[in-house]
């Protein structure tokens, strides 16, 4: 048999046809929705007098458009409650399960599927956003579609789709101190720009990569989109049987032994090939910030935004337009630079762990008064747990106020915008212009360079604080 | 659904001259709480389109009253960012029918071809001349024939092959819409359930 690579061998799986020249039919084990990108989705089914297929592979949350404060009441947006409305009247149209606004399950739909054990090994999972290439950190094939392929889903639990090419990004070693997850895949999107990984679909590997928590492959595996990658996906091991072991929809007892001994499987063969290979040393790798309007214009904390001269002749005009965006000069450093408002939270690093770091670093410290912050932990689970750990304690002390669960400030749909010309340090995934509020101005980084921001009101290196 | 053919276009181009255009600036987040489809044209682009005082900014090519046409010109990496199929809508509601551009993002390129607008991808260097001309002569028109899968420019002759799959070719050209295909084939997919073996 012909050597497969991860990704190969669960694609292949799932092929239900082929049409010739044209795409493939994938079979979809689990589906997402969300508010935003399903009600038109909705909309088709009924005027094709069709229903849904196989309600019981889709789950729902509303997660954009949500408050995070005062979640007890209605929300107050007129189109964001209809739209909420919406979706729950539409759940219960096809017997969808939906985890609403207070339910204890509730939150981003890419920090629920895992911590519910939606998300396994092998599967095929979709959903109307980008970003669900986060759960390709549990080995599985995942990948954000547009409504109409919600329509599809939804009506035949199939999507069609050109199979990608594959690429594998290998990370060895080990990562310093001060030195994260999220600055890993900066790194690396750095390395290859935002269009690097465009038509492929990427596997991590390597040591530096095998070392992290599931927490911290999501946040690698969440930010494949911004190299313009379908997805990523890591090997599950046993970080991986141990995360999904006894939560809600994870096999139980026996099953869950058997499961397992399935999901060893799921690994490339020592000599299958892929379209592409990258290899960085973890050593390379230090805290990173971007100083653009890409997640690909990002540069170590410490190092100096290129000047003009260093950036290829064609390229030029969009990067002059970027820094000006940006009010930052090219060929200066970032650190001192006043800040005005620090995102921590997004289906990037809103997790408990993101919370932990960026907790145990301001403990014992006081926010800076300058700068407004906002803690939005990823979902009502994570929210709970932060607070049984002491974590919400901790974080009070110090002068910092903690929200409730929803994407926030990442795309700015509800309340939480930073205002005009405002510079935000962001755990977020994208800095694209008017991404936080039209003109923010946002740079993204690790939780622990958000924490440093928080408590210096400046673009701070963390690793100056862990000296020390 | 039968939806729009597409079979050929012929028309003025607005040329929109900046690489790595995401789906926040073709459609901002805070414009996708609308439950259907239609109208999101009105505010395509709308952060460059007008300022915060809602002012139209005069400079913006899609201000500009001289710039008309079908075909939207735009730098490499187009659609990048978001899933948000309301990118593709806000371009079509607007009027666009093709967009030309050296590369595009794949879902922005899924999503567009979902909804009867024609992604062409071609050279940088057919790009950079086409921005040139367009540059020189507002009103140049261009060609797009599906059929024979040409981007041409009638009035210098310039012009170049690009490639779609044939699948979803048939699609643009006869209206064909993929979940009929795939409510089609329903049989196949209850099929695959029953056979289907794991990895």
């Amino acid at each position: 048999m012909k050597s497969k690579t991860l990704f190969d061998r669960i694609w292949d799986s799932h092929v239900v046809s082929t049409i010739e020249n044209g795409p493939e039919i994938l079979y979809i084990d689990r589906h997402l929705i969300h508010e935003v990108t399903s009600p038109q989705a909705f909309h088709g089914l009924k005027s094709r007098k069709t229903g849904v297929l196989r309600p019981e592979r889709t789950v729902a949350t509303p997660d954009h458009n949500v408050p995070t404060a005062d979640q007890h009441l209605p929300i107050s947006d007129e189109l964001s409650r209809y739209q909420v409305a919406k979706l729950e009247k539409n759940c219960k149209e096809h017997n969808i399960t939906m985890y609403g606004l207070n339910h204890p399950f509730h939150g981003i739909v890419h920090v629920i599927g895992p911590e519910l054990g939606l998300t396994q090994p092998g599967m095929t999972i979709v959903c109307g956003d980008s970003h669900t290439s986060t759960h390709g950190a549990f080995g599985s094939v995942a990948f954000g579609i547009g409504t109409s392929e919600v329509e599809m889903v939804l009506a035949t639990q199939c999507v069609m789709q050109p199979k990608p090419k594959t690429m594998r990004i290998t990370v060895d070693g080990e990562i310093g101190a001060g030195v994260t997850a999220k600055d890993i895949i900066l790194y690396i999107i750095s390395q290859l720009t935002t269009s690097g990984g465009t038509g492929y679909f990427v596997e991590y590997a390597g040591s530096a990569i095998r070392n992290l928590s599931m927490e911290a492959r999501m946040t690698i595996c969440n930010m494949s989109i911004e190299m313009g990658a379908r997805g990523g996906l890591i090997a599950p091991d046993e970080i991986t049987f141990e995360y999904i072991m006894g939560r809600e929809y994870a096999p139980k007892g026996e099953d869950f032994k058997n499961a397992v001994e399935k999901w060893k499987k799921l690994r490339t063969d020592d000599d299958a090939e892929f379209d592409k290979e990258y290899t960085f040393k973890a050593e390379n790798i230090e805290p990173m910030i971007t100083f653009g309007t890409n997640p690909g214009m990002g540069m170590s904390i410490d190092s100096e935004v290129p000047a003009l001269e260093m950036i290829e002749p064609e390229n030029r005009d969009s990067f002059l337009k970027s820094q000006k965006y940006m009010g930052i000069e090219p060929g200066t450093s970032l650190l001192g630079k006043k800040i005005d408002y620090v995102f921590v939270g997004s289906c990037t690093n809103g997790r408990i762990e993101d919370l932990r770091m960026f907790t145990a670093f301001v403990k014992g410290k006081v926010k800076s008064a300058d700068v407004t912050v906002w803690i939005v932990p990823g979902s009502k689970q994570v929210e709970n747990q932060a607070r049984e750990e002491g974590l919400i304690d901790i974080l009070t002390e110090s002068g910092f106020q903690f929200r409730q669960p929803g994407c926030s400030a990442c795309l700015a749909m509800n309340d939480d915008k930073v205002p005009e010309g405002k510079y935000s340090v962001s755990t977020s995934n994208r800095n694209f212009e008017g991404r936080q509020g039209p003109g923010a101005r946002t740079m993204l980084v690790s939780p622990v360079t958000a924490a440093a921001a928080a408590i210096t009101g400046k673009i701070s290196d963390p690793r100056d604080f862990l000296a020390k | 659904m039968a939806k729009e053919k597409f079979i050929s276009e012929e028309s003025g181009c607005i040329p929109l001259n900046i690489e790595n255009v995401d789906t926040d600036q073709i459609i901002p987040a805070r414009f996708l709480k609308a439950t259907t489809r239609d109208g999101f044209g009105e505010n395509l682009f709308r952060d460059w389109r007008y300022d915060r005082k809602n002012e139209p900014v005069k400079e913006f090519v899609l201000n500009r009253p001289e710039v008309k046409g079908k075909i939207l010109v735009t730098g490499k990496n187009f659609g990048s960012g978001s899933s948000r199929e309301h990118a593709a809508w806000a371009i079509y509601d607007y009027g666009f029918r093709v967009v030309v551009s050296s590369f595009f993002a794949d879902i922005f390129k899924n999503n567009a071809l979902n909804n009867g607008l024609l992604p062409v991808q071609v050279s940088q260097d057919f790009l950079e001349k086409l921005f040139v001309l367009l540059e020189d002569d507002k009103t140049t028109r261009v060609k797009v024939d599906l059929e024979e899968q040409t981007i041409s420019v009638p009035s210098t002759g310039m012009n170049q092959h690009f490639g779609i799959s044939s699948y979803k070719k048939e699609c643009m050209l006869n209206g064909y819409d993929d979940i009929d295909y795939l409510l089609n084939i329903k049989d196949e997919v209850l099929d695959f359930e029953k056979r289907r073996s794991l990895w």
